[in-house]
């Protein structure tokens, strides 16, 4: 069996991580020819450029609407552009829609080549999504204990309390009222600042 | 019980009657509860409206009929039972478009003819000159703007397809575009013309009302099958939107409507810049030049509200000239069908049809548009790429 060549692709992604992440999957699947565009000026020209056989855009970038000019039978354009033709690709559209990547697909590259591009996609930016979750997470979680910090340091001084009965009044405060440790924490700062 | 509903929209004025429908609780009071969402690019408010994302969404006509033809996309049908406005936008130049054109007028500098031909003079002499062609700027492949553009351009001898070239830009990258030389000109609807003015960077040559007396430029549009499974949430949809209308329509209103525009997570621009297009009081000239028109923008006033399906038909007849589309019988039935007077009338009480003493589209140049006879009504223009 022959193998056919690395489908050209171009990824369209503004966030130089997710690019990274997604070209370092498409690689690894053994899809070679990956280039990543993240600078939106002229896009078009880029594109045309490369004359890639997958585009691959995220959701976010409002310059997903100049890549529907592909579609257009135009003198600029040497290849028509199609997407997702059939109703059959409903699914798949949703998926990609889902985890926020919109795929462009020149004329002629069979469908069964094209599955495997997009699955791939998919996945990897939903696993981005998850890793930036899990980051915002861990930051607030940070930002919590250095407010923690500092209402346990306020409450010492005021009350002449110990470092863990700070705590602990924290936190029953936090269980009578129905509210998180950091948010009574920052009222607490909120209000030393006021009495200043 | 309310109705949890989620809706798209694109940060432009003429999503005015929905954001205050919101903002104002016309919605509420009608029993929906509605979250809106901004988007990026109207691929997306597509894309997240045929796959049920969204529920309803502000959406370019155009895009609702292509969407129901199937044309390049998956084909989804998609009913329009409110217009949110008629007319709204504008055609900004560069200086030195500006310059060039002014240089070449022959006659009224705001009758779009004059202006056209002026246009063709320009071109013809860059060709001469070896210079690069014009570039113009518009929203959508199928927008109003391509098609505004096309059709005055058009008129003037300009092949927009061989003469110039036509390039998708963001709403939001049009004044940068223009002020770096990316473009020379662009069609965009508003508050984007005036900043590109205000940042002294283009002209307003024209207010689309100047090519087209009255034409349909945004629709709330819902999905085919689920406005028949939620007829009562389509109903209060136009009903909340009508009242937001009538209420955008009050001169004492428009600042109190300008500031709920303004807002950040809304359009998120100065209250001013909206209020003077809600006004039709536009600057056109970095220099402080003013111009006032009544056509501007119509959010509700003469009955822009009621979905017309003529204004279908002609959309429908610009894909086939500029060879978008097909022509055939079934498609054009499909087109006008896109728009539902019906749904409008029967939310709001009405019995009977308006009389239609506002007339039809007004276009600048052509015989008057036949929504009866396409083929025959496009046979009268000399540029186009279809095959009769």
């Amino acid at each position: 069996m022959v193998a056919e060549p690395s489908p050209k692709i171009v990824i369209v992604d503004e966030s130089p991580i997710r690019a990274a992440i997604l070209e370092e999957g498409l690689r690894e699947a053994g899809f070679t020819g990956v280039t990543h565009i993240s600078e939106m000026h002229n896009l078009l020209a880029r594109i045309y450029a490369l004359d890639p056989d997958v585009i691959l855009i995220d959701l976010e970038n409002p310059s997903r609407d100049v890549l529907e000019q592909m579609f257009q039978v135009s003198r600029a354009v040497r290849r028509p552009v199609a997407m997702f033709v059939d109703q059959s690709d409903a699914a798949s559209i949703q998926a990609s829609v889902d985890a926020g990547v919109s795929a462009y697909i020149v004329d002629g590259l069979k469908k069964e080549r094209i599955k495997p591009i997009l699955d791939l996609c998919v996945s990897r930016f939903n696993a981005f999504a998850k890793l930036q979750d899990e980051l915002d997470r861990t930051k607030s979680a940070l930002e919590d204990r250095k407010v923690i910090d500092r209402a346990k340091g306020i409450l010492m001084k005021l009350k002449g309390l110990t470092e863990d009965e700070a705590y602990v009044l924290l936190r029953s405060t936090a269980m009578r009222e129905k509210k998180k440790i950091g948010e009574i924490a920052q009222s607490i700062l909120t209000a030393s600042e006021l009495l200043k | 019980m309310t109705q949890p509903l989620c809706i798209g929209f694109i940060p432009l004025v003429d999503a005015a009657a929905l954001i205050v429908a919101v903002d104002k609780r016309f919605t509420e009071a009608e029993g929906l509860d509605v979250t809106l969402v901004r988007e990026v690019s109207w691929s997306n408010v597509r894309d997240k409206l045929n796959i049920g994302l969204f529920d309803a969404a502000h959406l370019l006509a155009p895009v609702a009929i292509a969407s129901s033809l199937g044309l390049g996309h998956i084909r989804v049908p998609i009913v329009a039972p409110f217009n949110l406005g008629l007319n709204g936008n504008a055609i900004t130049v560069s200086p030195a478009l500006y310059a060039a054109i002014m240089a070449e007028i022959d006659g009224d500098r705001f009758d779009p003819m004059v202006t056209a031909l002026a246009l063709a003079r320009v071109v013809a002499a860059r060709r001469k000159a070896g210079a690069d062609p014009l570039t113009f700027g518009m929203t959508f492949p199928f927008s109003t703007h391509n098609y505004q553009l096309r059709f005055w351009m058009a008129a003037g001898g300009v092949d927009p397809d061989e003469d110039v070239r036509l390039v998708v830009l963001p709403p939001p990258f049009m004044a940068d575009s223009i002020a770096n030389g990316h473009v020379d000109a662009f069609c965009v609807g508003a508050p984007w013309n005036s900043i590109a003015v205000d940042r002294g960077a283009g002209h307003i040559l024209h207010f689309v009302s100047d090519i087209l007396v009255r034409a349909a430029e945004k629709v709330l549009a819902v999905r085919q099958n689920w406005s028949e499974k939620n007829p009562q949430v389509v109903a209060a949809l136009i009903r909340a939107a009508s009242r937001a209308s009538e209420f955008i329509e009050q001169p004492q209103n428009r600042a109190e409507a300008a500031h709920i525009l303004a807002q950040p997570g809304r359009i998120g621009v100065d209250a001013d810049v909206i209020k003077r297009t809600l006004d039709g009081r536009l600057k056109i000239s970095p220099d402080g030049t003013m111009r006032e028109s009544n056509r501007y923008l119509l959010v509700g006033r003469e009955e822009a509200g009621r979905p017309d399906p003529m204004q279908a038909a002609w959309l429908y007849a610009q894909m086939v000239r500029w060879g978008q589309a097909s022509i055939s019988p079934e498609a054009i039935q499909i087109a006008r069908s896109v728009f539902r007077p019906d749904l409008y009338d029967a939310a709001l009480g009405r019995e009977s049809e308006p009389a239609g003493t506002f007339g039809g589209i007004g276009a600048f140049a052509g015989p008057p548009f036949d929504a009866e006879d396409i083929a025959g009504h496009l046979k009268a223009f000399a540029i186009g790429r279809w095959k009769p």
